[in-house]
Order: structure tokens, then C-alpha cells, then sequence
């Protein structure tokens, strides 16, 4: 009898509150240097997670590593009882990453930028879809939606990079900076994204030296983490 | 498919829009192939003997001039994090911005080639040949070209190294490109240039995507 594939490897049960994302003694190297070693952490549904540290720590790092982008030094990374690696493709497209640069071009309008963004996550492209409308209307984009990226400010370029969450419907955020000139109304708008998102199950990681209001997050303080002279890793 | 083609005509789009490079090339091509006869002075024997080669190797320059920017912008601005997280495979994606790449650059240049064809003084059998070697030749030139570009990504001077990187390599295009307007010229049968040229280009097809994405991977790291 085939029982050996468990119901939750379909993209949709991946969703399911059930698994956390548990990291064990994860380093990470960049060039020749050990940025951090030994972090650990377990996320569960709902769960938000704050790094902090000061420049060079890692947090950039971490969230990279969170995203597949570079491979862990050593350590594990698992989603629940699986190895993230046991599946990239399914566990890729549980996350959405945010990284400090916007990802926005200049010649195209936010609505363009959104859709192409859907399109791309294959969550439908329809035209004018409620999500689409959502994702402008959660962060106040809906102005300049038709305007040249190339005319919008610092801070508007953020939100469109952070409205794309919306569009992305992951189920992992991971954020760096992501309240970086963003006004204070739009941070709270952020901040509400983000305890939406953890309401509805959703798990948020976030890198940030600016206060930023996630109640109930647990802290990693990456100093803390800095490997010892003597400390050998992979 | 759908990240496919939505990649296809985003790239396409800001290549075409105010701002995008399409018609600089376009520019560039012709400007460099009208160089020459002033250059060489306007004897149409010269000219019709040189004019094939004249017209591929601004073809390439032409080209060569776009590649930096085919995977840079993405690099710079984050979105090519996000592109290598998507659902879509790398190698498609290298794919899709090779073919926008093409129909951006290399189409246009082969429309355009007649014209410039009879700048040079070639005869209408001749531009027939010249046009259709371009639009077969001109996509392992896109292709061969995103190898180039994504190995060179983040490197300083990016545009020089980038150059010296990949001209070699369109050697074998130029030398059939060239060589079946040359041997339409002389009376032969152009067939053969142009089955090799089109099977340089499905070989690059076939191979250039997943070196590309294979150094765009480590680009990322």
C-alpha cells in the first residue's frame, strides 16, 4: 500500500498552520568569514521572528539563507520533519522575500510591476483582479498605480516591493528593513499587514534596526551569535 | 507558461519603452554600417566585395552593446532574487529574457538589414541571403551573448570584460553569417551556410540557458 507520501506535499496542505520552520545551529559563511553560527529557532504558525544586530551581523544573511538564496555553512533548516531541500521548488513557493532593494523598474507602472509579480508566482493574472486592487489598496498605491515607477519616491517604492506580499499569497515572509523609508503612517499599515498575516496563520521574519511594533515576537539578537576565534564551523 | 510569457513581455516592454535600448541599437547598427562606405571610399566593387562582412560584424556589435543589460538591471534592483525564487526555472527564465532580448535587438536588425544592404551595393538576390542569415543567425547571438552576461554580472567594468568574453565566441556566426551572402555573391548555393547557421543557433539554444543559469545561481550566492 502507498502510504509512503504524506497528504501535506501538495502546495496547498504545505499552507496547513501544522508544520514550523525550525532552524538548528545554522552558520553561514560569506567569503572567508563565519558571519554567525549556532542560531536556532523554531517558527510556528502565527509566528514572527525579530533579528537584530548591528551592521554586518548577519541578518541579511540569515533571511537570504532563510530564502534559499545561499546555502547554510552548517546547520539545519527544516519545514516541520522535512529538510527544506527535500523539496525547494514547494518550499520556495511558500516564501516571499523582501530584500532591501525594491526590485522596481523604473520604465514600468506599479500595476505592471504587481502583475508581472503575479504572473511570475502563478497566482493568476487576470486583469484588475481583487488582489491586485487589494495589494495597491494595502499600502495606499492606488495615486500613482498608473504612473512611471520612475516619478515614485524612496518611500513608495518600499510599498510597492511590500505590496507585492499581497500578491503573493506565501505563507513565510521574510523581510529585510522593510520599514525603511516608509512614513509613519504607512508603518502602521505594515505593522497590520503583518499581524494580519500572522492572524490568518501566516509566519513573518523580520530584519530590522528601526523599532518596529510585531507583538509577541521572538528576538535574535545576531551579535550574539558572532563565532568565538577558537569557534570552527563546516 | 503564464510566468513565462509575463516575463517574455515585461522585458520586452521596458526594452521598447522610453528609456529602453532597442532603438539605440538600432541606431547604433546603422550608424556603423554607414561608417564604412565613407570610410572606404564609395567603389562598389569594394563595397559589394566587404558589404556582407561589413553588415554582420556591426550586427554583433550591435548586439554586444545590449547584453550588459540583459540580467544587470535585475541584479541591481533585487528582482533577480526574486526571479530565482519564482516558480518559473532559471533556465527559463534565461530563456524568456534571451527571446525578448532577440525580438528587441536581433529581429529588428534583420528587417532593417535590406536597407543597409543596399547601401553596401549588394544585389537583391544577395540581400534576400544577407536578411535571412540575421534573423536565423542573429538568436545564437542572444543566446551565446546571456552566457557572457550573466558570468560577468557584478564584475567592475562589466562592459569591456564582457566584450572580450563573448566575441570569440560569435566567431562561428560571423564566419557563416558572412560567408553565405559571400557565397551567394560568387554563384553558390547558400544552403549549407545556412543549415550551420541555424544549427549554431539551436545549439546555443539547447546549451546557453543552463549555463546561464548556472552562473547566474552563483552570481547570487
Amino acid at each position: 500500500m502507498d502510504v509512503a507520501r504524506p497528504l501535506e506535499t501538495s502546495p496547498t496542505a504545505l499552507n496547513k498552520p501544522a508544520r514550523d520552520l525550525i532552524a538548528e545551529d545554522l552558520a553561514c559563511r560569506r567569503g572567508e568569514r563565519l558571519v554567525f553560527a549556532g542560531v536556532s529557532f523554531r517558527l510556528p504558525a502565527g509566528g514572527a521572528l525579530l533579528l537584530t544586530g548591528a551592521n554586518g551581523s548577519g541578518k541579511t544573511s540569515l533571511l537570504r539563507l532563510l530564502a534559499t538564496l545561499i546555502p547554510p555553512a552548517a546547520g539545519r533548516l527544516a519545514w516541520g520533519a522535512e529538510p527544506f531541500d527535500a523539496d525547494v521548488v514547494a518550499y520556495r513557493a511558500l516564501l516571499h522575500y523582501v530584500g532591501h532593494q525594491d526590485g522596481v523598474k523604473p520604465g514600468l507602472t506599479p500595476r505592471e510591476t504587481l502583475l508581472f509579480w503575479a504572473a511570475l508566482r502563478g497566482a493568476g493574472s487576470g486583469r484588475g483582479s481583487p488582489p491586485l486592487d487589494r495589494a495597491l489598496a494595502a499600502f495606499a498605491l492606488e495615486p500613482v498605480a498608473d504612473w512611471p515607477c520612475r516619478w515614485l519616491s524612496a518611500g513608495q517604492r518600499r510599498r510597492l516591493a511590500l505590496a507585492r506580499l499581497a500578491v503573493a499569497s506565501a505563507s513565510i515572509w521574510l523581510l529585510d528593513e522593510p520599514a525603511s523609508g516608509l512614513d509613519r503612517d504607512n508603518q502602521l499599515s505594515l505593522e497590520r499587514a503583518i499581524a494580519e498575516h500572522r492572524k490568518s496563520g501566516g509566519r513573518v521574519v523580520v530584519a530590522s534596526h528601526t523599532l518596529i511594533d510585531i507583538a509577541g515576537a521572538d528576538v535574535i539578537t545576531l551579535d550574539a551569535f558572532a563565532p568565538s576565534p577558537d569557534h570552527v564551523a563546516g | 507558461m503564464a510566468a513565462f510569457i509575463g516575463l517574455f513581455r515585461r522585458d520586452l516592454r521596458l526594452a521598447l519603452r522610453q528609456g529602453g535600448d532597442a532603438g539605440l541599437v538600432l541606431g547604433f547598427f546603422v550608424l556603423a554600417v554607414v561608417l564604412f562606405p565613407l570610410g572606404v571610399g564609395p567603389e562598389p566593387a569594394v563595397l559589394q566585395r566587404i558589404g556582407a562582412g561589413i553588415v554582420w560584424v556591426a550586427a554583433l556589435l550591435a548586439a554586444l552593446l545590449s547584453l550588459d543589460r540583459l540580467f544587470e538591471a535585475d541584479y541591481h534592483d533585487g528582482g533577480l532574487d526574486l526571479l530565482a525564487l519564482s516558480s518559473l526555472p532559471l533556465e527559463f527564465a534565461v530563456l524568456a529574457k534571451c527571446a525578448a532580448h532577440w525580438v528587441a535587438t536581433g529581429l529588428p536588425l534583420a528587417l532593417i538589414s535590406p536597407s543597409l544592404a543596399l547601401l553596401v551595393g549588394l544585389d537583391p538576390a544577395e540581400i534576400v541571403i544577407l536578411a535571412l542569415s540575421l534573423l536565423i543567425g542573429t538568436p545564437a547571438l542572444s543566446l551565446i551573448g546571456s552566457v557572457a552576461a550573466a558570468l560577468t554580472l557584478g564584475a567592475r567594468r562589466q562592459g569591456i570584460v564582457l566584450s572580450i568574453l563573448v566575441l570569440p565566441l560569435y566567431i562561428p556566426p560571423l564566419v557563416f553569417g558572412a560567408g553565405a551572402v559571400e557565397a551567394s555573391v560568387a554563384g553558390m548555393d547558400a544552403r549549407a551556410y545556412l543549415l550551420i547557421l541555424a544549427a549554431l543557433s539551436l545549439a546555443a539554444l539547447a546549451f546557453c540557458p543552463w549555463a546561464s543559469a548556472a552562473a547566474l545561481r552563483q552570481a547570487l550566492e
